[in-house]
């Protein structure tokens, strides 16, 4: 077993683990990123679409752009990037177990670890679901965008959330069909200018809708809907057959939330966020000491409020560190912050920053009452 | 009964589109090229501030509130058509000629159509209004691979040509 040693070690080289490497590098720190992937960068390469928010945001540039923005800046940085690396298990006085290339096992000691594992897709089981075609709306969009391969030439998505939604538009970009969005929910989820270019190139959007079954011999040929009551029980007699080869699932994400478990996190449950999320405060630190989230491991957003979350868990890491004096740190995180807050406004903004404020002010709550039991053990 | 709106359809209506504040007047729409803001949903999101060279659009703060269209100021150049990430603004100009508007969007499909192609011309919900005639294609490094592309159309399908079904070259061949 080689052994490594860190001031701060990173798991997952996406938005806010890049971020926070960033961050923490350029204060001087000695960091290490960890991802089991080949390529650094997590979702952001296959976002060919502009982003939103404010210049301060990089709004209006493509998400592709945007990572490999974010690389340039890490080698200048100082982190180091380890790709091909599992982080499969955090243990006791902060030490990582890592197989790299499938074939070196490392223990990394770290003073302090920031998680910034991301989400995986939800799954749905319905007849038919087995069959080869229906994929996760993201694994189609890394097969467009990042292999450029087409899954299908038509297509139906299921579910209208801006995932769905972007997907849609990205897969018609790359020259498949999408024959229709499908979304159980009376309202469209996503953003309406998302929803508003895939109306323009003729798409349906079905709201109240639901997919009953799919079918094919050995892969997926047609689906049938049905529409759904107040209830959301499916309608006898609505059904409808929709030819297609591939069923894309957009049905929100999950966090990848197995290493904040294992290092001993306090959770809470909040189905805005994603489900699961570990407990943490204004510095992105969890109930356990010197164990940092950042990213949608703290319950899902978006790849701009991920990027911010990650510079606080990086400057708030280098600080505990003392490469960045209090003054210091306080001011840099004052302007994340603010931008941060910025993001969770408006029309979509506000419930998650409502879920936010819940999971900050549960960690306060679980810090009071460990304070009264004499502090965190 | 049917439920319009943004929020059940993807397309604004007639009301949603009344209301906001990036809509031109139909006084300022008959006098020449202008831009139509069709932003509807107070989302965090302000690039066509900065990109109005005129200082025509106003989002301010908060940031999620509605851009506000100056439409003296507008000269309809477009600039904020391509800088949209919502791609929701296009420029119309219903004084183009005696028979026909010019209707400009932004178009992210490839191929992109060439000057004097004839292509179907789509409404906000994809139906194809009319045949438009491609007048211009822009896509200086700027727009970042958004072209903005215009169409001549009827006169009266100036107020519905919101785009252009994906291009595809076989309509060029086919055309004498």
């Amino acid at each position: 077993m080689r052994k490594m040693e860190a001031d701060i070690a990173i798991i997952g080289a996406g938005s806010a683990g890049l971020c926070a490497a960033i961050q923490a590098a350029e204060a001087g720190a000695d960091v290490v990123v960890f991802d089991e992937n080949q390529l650094p960068g997590g979702q952001l390469f296959k976002q060919i679409h502009k982003f939103f928010g404010s210049r301060e945001h990089q709004a209006g540039v493509r998400g592709f752009e945007i990572g490999q923005q974010l690389l340039e800046d890490v080698k200048k940085s100082g982190a180091k990037v380890m790709l091909d690396s599992v982080v499969y298990g955090l243990f006791a006085e902060n030490s990582l177990g890592v197989i790299a290339e499938d074939k070196y096992h490392y223990e990394v000691k770290a003073k302090k670890i920031i998680i910034a594992a991301g989400a995986k897709e939800n799954y749905m089981a319905f007849p038919g679901s087995t069959l080869p075609g229906v994929m996760g709306a993201g694994a189609a969009q890394t097969m467009i965008n990042v292999n450029r391969v087409l899954p299908g030439k038509r297509i139906v998505m299921l579910g209208s959330g801006n995932v769905g939604l972007i997907v849609s538009y990205q897969l018609m970009q790359a020259g498949a069909q999408v024959a229709a969005v499908v979304e159980a929910a009376p309202t469209i989820g996503g953003y309406g200018v998302h929803a508003g270019k895939i109306r323009r190139a003729g798409v349906p959007i079905l709201t109240g809708h639901t997919i009953k079954e799919v079918y094919g011999k050995e892969e997926v040929e047609g689906v049938i809907l049905a529409q759904l009551d107040e209830k959301w029980q499916m309608i006898p007699g609505t059904e409808q057959d929709i030819k297609a080869d591939t069923l894309c699932l957009a049905v929100g994400l999950n966090p990848m939330t197995e290493l904040a478990w294992m290092a001993g996190c306090q959770f809470t449950h909040i189905p805005a966020l994603g489900g699961h999320v570990p407990l943490h405060d204004h510095n992105m630190e969890t109930t356990k000491p010197g164990v940092y989230v950042a990213g949608d491991i703290t319950g899902v957003e978006e790849a701009s409020s991920a990027m911010e979350e990650g510079k606080l868990a990086g400057i708030a890491a280098a600080a505990a560190l003392g490469y960045l004096s209090q003054e210091e740190a306080a001011a840099k995180k004052q302007e994340v912050l603010r931008r941060l807050d910025m993001l969770r406004t408006g029309l979509f903004g506000e419930k998650r920053k409502a879920a936010k404020e819940r999971q900050m002010a549960e960690m306060v709550g679980y810090q009071a009452v460990t304070a009264e039991k004499g502090g965190v053990k | 009964m049917v439920k319009t709106g943004v929020a059940y359809t993807g397309v604004p209506s007639k009301e949603e589109l009344a209301k906001i504040p990036g809509m031109p007047s139909e006084e300022r729409m008959a006098k020449g090229a202008v831009a139509v803001i069709e932003c509807v949903q107070e989302i965090p999101c302000n690039p066509c501030e900065a990109a109005c060279p005129f200082g025509a659009i106003r989002v301010g703060e908060p940031i999620t509130s509605l851009p506000v269209l100056d439409e003296e100021k507008c000269t309809g150049c477009g600039a904020c058509v391509a800088a949209c990430p919502g791609l929701a603004i296009f420029t119309v100009n219903m004084a183009y000629s005696d028979e026909e508007a010019a209707v400009a969007f932004p178009y992210e499909y490839r191929p992109l159509p060439a000057k004097n192609d004839l292509v179907d011309a789509v409404d906000r919900e994809g139906q194809i209004v009319s045949r438009g005639r491609v007048l211009d294609i822009k896509m200086p490094k700027a727009f970042k691979q958004t072209a903005v592309v215009t169409l001549a159309v009827p006169k009266a399908m100036g107020s519905r040509v919101r785009g252009m079904a994906p291009f595809s070259p076989m309509l060029r061949e086919g055309r004498e």
